[in-house]
């Protein structure tokens, strides 16, 4: 059997490209990260060349030209000491850019390694590195350089060597949580027991994943440095007459009031700096990281108005619980729109339990949504019917579709633990339904509560009510979700996956559970599974899904007897139950050369 | 919820002959949480072996163990007390050095063909990693990936492709082919098909023991699902909280379990017959019963 | 809760210790000669011995710093080596200066920055894509200079508050806020743009978790949820990034002290530091480490009350 046949099979695609390549024509194409890397190199450029550019001296003042406007040769003037001002701001951002490429470079190098070996091998290093690391980041970076000024005196370098340092943590912090995160990855698992040394590891599994988030990291702290290094200037307690943008920015805010346009050239200079390296990180970010986050869709297309279709008589007659006909769900709009269910009809009446089976991708669970109304983001009904106890609830409002949720139809999830809030106490979360929907006092809530952890078959009900969903296990959390599944008396329940999560042996109870409490109330339930041992176990009928249609329907036991469809017999053929077990191990032929010592 | 059961544990005596694996009396345990807590012991002296192109089954439900002796006899999961002999060399405190060596014969599947790829590197170079590591040169590690992709049913342009544009059935296929890389003796299969579809699941086994039988390669085959390992193992054990309580031949373990946990962990499967299931459902209601009683 | 608040606690004194300590070795590297300073460069070297000497210099660096100590728990912080002020009564002056700046940027910024996450986060659209480039314009953007502009557009330009000055909230009521608003405006917009983001960003994420599609399931209505379950599980993220921008707050308020003349610690550490006046730097410096721990403590209580989870950790 080739694997092409199996709809889980993503189409494979196209021509190979060398991801490299992909990643520069992702950057080209990204019109923000071309234009902020042009500024940055524009201004890196003019202030390396400052010397050509401008010909002044910096320093050089000539008082009789104080506040003078341009001239030739002074495009921008004089400043209050009679200074020209176009020199001042390229051999300015010579210092200030300087400085911040200093305190960059320290950062780097300590923060980088530090970060690598805290993540890879853990221990008392990580715990040291972990707790300085914290403590520097508590502390306010400019009253440490301020206290360091007193310390060390007025050197901005040395100043800026500090700020590295405490920058550092920043990029230590970054670096060792990747790499915690990394070395707990079964490749990582997989290349050691490929005999890879770990300077070879860490160089091609590690490294690979840390070095996009390091250059994001590096351009915004980059920005960090260069404004802490102006405010440092600002304050006027750098070098003195050395002259950078924070040092302009403070002069011409000592002559605001008679000149504020010095304001602008400095201010300019580094707002356009900083801004063009914030942009950068985020364009970076976009172009680094994967372009799968893609805008999200306008709110509009999502609730485009479906109006339900008229009944296909092919179909047969409609069930009285839950009757869909013709269903379509849509993910993505116009050209690039995926169809993840086109054309399932199926029925549920009281009483009834239904399975609907077929395995990943084919849309099974996309259609339990779809009667529930709670598709996940970008995806919607396109076309259809849905009857629930005899309300067309495709197009309906939320406030309508809020009217039949939880007493009509209720719904028990795949995975219990990602299911419960986490903030709240199990018998919280049980009774805030009961109290809205049933209009319940909080005690009578509470009490119903606690009857159905009991019914529920848990332990110790009053325990698990004042629990937080952290504190129990995931086959009590299954239990907890049919409970709340059950708390407003629904007629019909929708189970995604009930049991797959589970061990066999809780499954085993789960569906005994589910079982005796739809005997009961004489539930109507779409059980949605993959496992065909579970449709044997609790099913009256079964549907066969299939890339998004359902292909077989019937009675279960001559669905798993008798398949009609192809696809069905695929599926009963790769179950392993009839399988015969392995024969006994016959010892290897001596020639075949698996001879081991003893 | 699952009771531990007061029987001991039925073992049928370890057949003669050479072993590629020898696990003996294997304790592991972890770190508490928390600051001075004390260790947590996961395996409580733990026995089993593997002969030459034999493959053993370990079946356990979460949080028995089962992936845990796996680790261990991988050097990934620390050995507190016990032996494990690998081609009767003892290897549960090998130095890395030497460990790095054991990789030319000690392999491993593991269980989530999506985390034991990396998402950023080429099937190819993931492949040629093993080949590397053993010195083998570019152009040769070159010839012998594509060997390994044609060997797994992929195709030869696979070797430049990222694992996500491959379906969870081939990037098992491609773990499979990492681990055959070297040509070892015992390869750790940790789940290998549990993140599959059911379809897929079949195909993978299928290559598993088609591969078995073309290089006589040993498997220590680590599963939850009884089904899948009887199809695999000539022999199977039972894990339940860290200690094995059953271990015998699989057709023996499989159908007509002797202990009661094998038993309960046989009942609670359930089978895709309805007829059939109702009986067994039946068994493990009485069962439960008389647990109860 | 309480021995996890306690345990926090423990923390935060065993960071103040080891911040004294490490400042006062650092500070006591002899750079600035102190002695010299005081008594002018005409001083004879005997006169500045002595001096030295009166000011316990010529003792080891930990017999200083253990007497350093003893003093600074009996709550004596000492007095200013330049004006013989008392430590502690000059930074308690000026201490409500700085905290009502707190105080009140972290007002508006949690109201603003909740408002507009959770727009943004729910809505999407064009709130979101204000909130996105306010949070990009507020990370940008050094923070002095924002107040820069400010200054210029508010106090020089329209002339709507004073660009300079501070009036006391118990000499006037309308003075004080006049005299704070442009500071604590200056201060809000980073503030904001980094919460805001936060806000949005853990928003986005909560709506996206299984609990939120189950709840909704079980008949709650979108507003409860939102209100309810989202915004509870959306706080804890956004409150670990307020407690952090106030510790850049902080350093924040050094710079806008200083331009809009307010008397507060911040304008404090600047003119005190140039002179290397050991007593009132470690005053200033523990000050700045209690407001950090404290603030670190509160926001961890928080934490742990939103999230049962972190308390446990």
């Amino acid at each position: 059997m080739s694997e092409a046949l199996m709809s889980d099979n993503h189409p494979v695609a196209g021509a190979a490209t060398p991801r490299r390549a992909k990643r520069s024509r992702r950057f080209l194409r990204n019109p923000q990260a071309v234009i902020s890397t042009l500024v940055l190199v524009l201004i890196g450029g003019a202030v390396l060349l400052a010397p050509l550019l401008s010909t002044d001296d910096p320093g050089a003042a000539e008082l009789s030209k104080a506040f003078a406007g341009a001239e030739p040769g002074h495009p921008l003037g004089f400043d209050s000491a009679g200074r020209d001002v176009w020199s001042r701001l390229l051999h300015g951002g010579r210092n200030t850019l300087g400085g911040a490429l200093i305190a960059l470079a320290v950062a780097l190098s300590v923060g980088v390694p530090g970060g690598l070996v805290a993540g890879y091998y853990g221990k008392w290093f990580d715990a040291l590195a972990n707790w300085v690391g914290n403590f520097v980041m508590a502390l306010p970076a400019m009253v440490v350089l301020l206290a360091s000024r007193a310390i060390l005196g007025p050197t901005m370098w040395v100043l800026m060597v500090v700020l590295g340092v405490l920058a550092a943590p920043s990029f230590f912090r970054l670096v060792r949580g990747i790499v915690a995160n990394v070395r707990g990855e079964l490749y990582v698992d997989a290349a050691r027991v490929s005999g890879l040394r770990d300077r070879r590891i860490i160089a091609r599994h590690v490294l690979i994943v840390v070095r996009a988030p390091i250059i994001i990291q590096t351009a915004l702290v980059a920005g960090i440095a260069i404004s802490l290094q102006a405010g440092l200037e600002f304050l006027g307690i750098g070098s003195g007459d050395l002259p950078t943008w924070g040092a302009m920015l403070n002069e011409a805010f000592q002559n605001v009031q008679r000149s504020p346009l010095f304001m602008v050239w400095p201010g300019l200079a580094l707002g356009i700096t900083s801004a063009a390296l914030v942009l950068l990180a985020s364009a970076l970010r976009d172009v680094l990281e994967d372009g799968d986050a893609k805008p999200s869709k306008p709110r509009a297309a999502r609730r485009a108005r479906v109006v339900a279709s008229a009944t296909r008589d092919d179909a047969g007659p409609r069930a009285a619980l839950l009757s869909v006909r013709d269903l379509a769900v849509s993910y993505g709009a116009g050209t690039s729109a995926v169809d993840v269910v086109r054309g399932v009809d199926l029925d549920v009446s009281e009483g009834e339990v239904v399975g609907l089976v077929g395995q990943s991708g084919s849309g099974k669970s996309q259609t339990a949504f779809s009667v529930l109304g709670i598709l996940p983001e970008g995806g919607r009904v396109t076309r259809g019917s849905i009857l629930l106890a005899g309300t067309e609830v495709v197009g309906l409002s939320e406030k309508g579709y809020h009217a039949l949720r939880g007493d009509v139809v209720a719904y028990v999830p795949q995975e219990p633990m990602t299911n419960l809030d986490p903030a709240f106490t199990i018998g919280s979360q049980l009774v805030e339904p009961m109290r809205l929907r049933l209009r319940l006092s909080r005690k009578a809530a509470a009490e119903r509560a606690l009857e159905l952890l009991r019914q529920v078959e848990i332990a110790d009900p009053r325990k698990v009510f004042h629990a937080y969903p952290h504190q129990i296990s995931g086959g009590m959390a299954q239990r907890v979700l049919i409970a709340g599944a059950m708390s407003c008396d629904p007629r019909l329940l929708i189970a995604d996956e009930p049991t797959t999560a589970l061990d066999v042996t809780v499954q085993a109870e789960v569906l005994e559970l589910l079982r005796r409490l739809q005997a009961d109330r004489g539930l109507g339930v779409l059980l949605v599974t993959h496992n065909l041992g579970v449709v044997a176990d609790l099913c009256d009928r079964v549907a066969v899904m299939n890339a998004g249609r359902i292909v077989e329907t019937g009675n279960t036991e001559q669905v798993l007897a008798d398949p009609r469809h192809p696809y069905t017999r695929t599926l009963i053929d790769a179950v392993l139950d009839d399988a015969p077990a392995r024969p006994a191990w016959v010892a290897p032929r001596a020639d075949d050369g698996t001879e081991v010592p003893a | 919820m699952s009771s531990v059961s007061p029987e001991p544990p039925t073992t049928s005596v370890a057949p003669p002959g050479p072993r590629v694996l020898d696990v003996r009396d294997l304790r592991v345990s972890f770190p508490g949480k928390g600051w001075r807590a004390p260790r947590v012991e996961v395996l409580h002296g733990v026995s089993l072996d593997i002969r030459p192109g034999e493959t053993v089954g370990l079946v356990g439900e979460s949080g028995s163990g089962k992936t845990t002796i796996g680790r261990a006899v991988l050097g990934l999961a620390p050995v507190h007390d016990g032996t494990v002999q690998f081609l009767g060399e003892r290897i549960e405190h090998v130095p890395n050095r030497r460990r790095r060596r054991l990789s030319r014969d000690l392999q491993v599947i593991f269980q989530d063909p999506f985390a034991s790829l990396n998402p950023s590197i080429p099937v190819g170079d993931t492949l040629a990693e093993p080949l590397h590591a053993q010195g083998i040169p570019g152009q040769e590690a070159r010839r012998r990936v594509l060997d390994l992709l044609d060997r797994v049913t992929l195709p030869s342009d696979a070797a430049q492709r990222l694992p996500r544009e491959f379906s969870g059935g081939q990037r098992q296929r491609i773990a499979i082919a990492r681990a055959l890389a070297i040509g070892p003796k015992l390869i750790v299969c940790d789940e290998p098909v549990s993140a599959l579809d059911l379809t897929t699941q079949r195909t993978v086994l299928d290559l598993l023991l088609e591969i078995q039988e073309q290089t006589g390669v040993a498997y220590l085959f680590i599963s939850h699902d009884l089904s899948v390992v009887r199809y695999m193992s000539h022999r199977v054990n039972v894990i339940h909280r860290g200690l094995i309580v059953e271990s015998g031949d699989a057709g023996q373990v499989t159908t007509a379990p002797r202990h009661a946990y094998t038993q309960r962990l046989l009942l609670s499967a359930p089978v895709a017959d309805p007829a059939v299931q109702r009986t067994r459902r039946a068994a493990l209601d009485q069962r439960r019963a008389e647990e109860n009683a | 809760m309480s021995r996890f608040a306690a345990r926090r606690l423990v923390a935060g004194v065993f960071l103040l210790f080891v911040v004294s300590f490490v400042s006062f070795v650092l500070l006591s590297i002899p750079t600035l000669d102190v002695a010299r300073q005081l008594l002018g460069q005409s001083a004879s070297q005997e006169a500045v011995d002595a001096k030295n000497a009166e000011l316990g210099l010529d003792q080891p660096v930990l017999a200083r710093y253990a007497r350093w100590l003893g003093d600074a728990l009996t709550g004596d912080l000492g007095t200013s080596w330049f004006t013989s002020e008392d430590v502690l009564t000059a930074i308690g002056h000026r201490l409500p200066v700085t905290l009502s700046l707190m105080l009140g940027v972290t007002l508006v910024t949690a109201l603003l920055a909740f408002l507009l996450g959770v727009w943004a986060g729910v809505r999407r659209g064009p709130v979101d894509r204000f909130v996105q480039v306010l949070g990009v314009v507020g990370y940008a953007l050094p923070g002095f200079l924002v107040t820069l502009v400010i200054v210029l557009v508010f106090a020089v330009q329209l002339r709507w508050f004073p660009a300079i000055g501070y009036i006391p909230l118990t000499t006037s009521v309308p003075g004080w806020l006049s005299t704070v608003t442009l500071p604590i405006l200056s201060l809000s917009v980073a503030a904001v743009a980094g919460v805001s983001q936060q806000v949005r960003g853990s928003v986005i994420d909560v709506l996206r978790q299984d609990y939120v599609r189950t709840l909704r399931a079980r008949g709650l209505p979108p507003r409860r949820v939102l209100f309810r379950h989202v915004l509870r599980n959306a706080s804890a993220p956004a409150l670990t990034v307020l407690g952090m921008q106030f510790v850049g707050l902080l350093g924040g308020a050094v710079l806008v002290e200083q331009i809009f003349g307010l008397p507060g610690i911040g304008s404090m550490t600047v003119t005190y530091t140039t002179r290397g006046d050991t007593p009132i730097i470690m005053g200033l410096v523990m000050t700045t480490v209690v407001c950090v721990v404290v603030i670190n403590l509160v926001v961890d209580m928080l934490v742990g009350w939103l999230n049962p989870k972190a308390r446990a950790a």
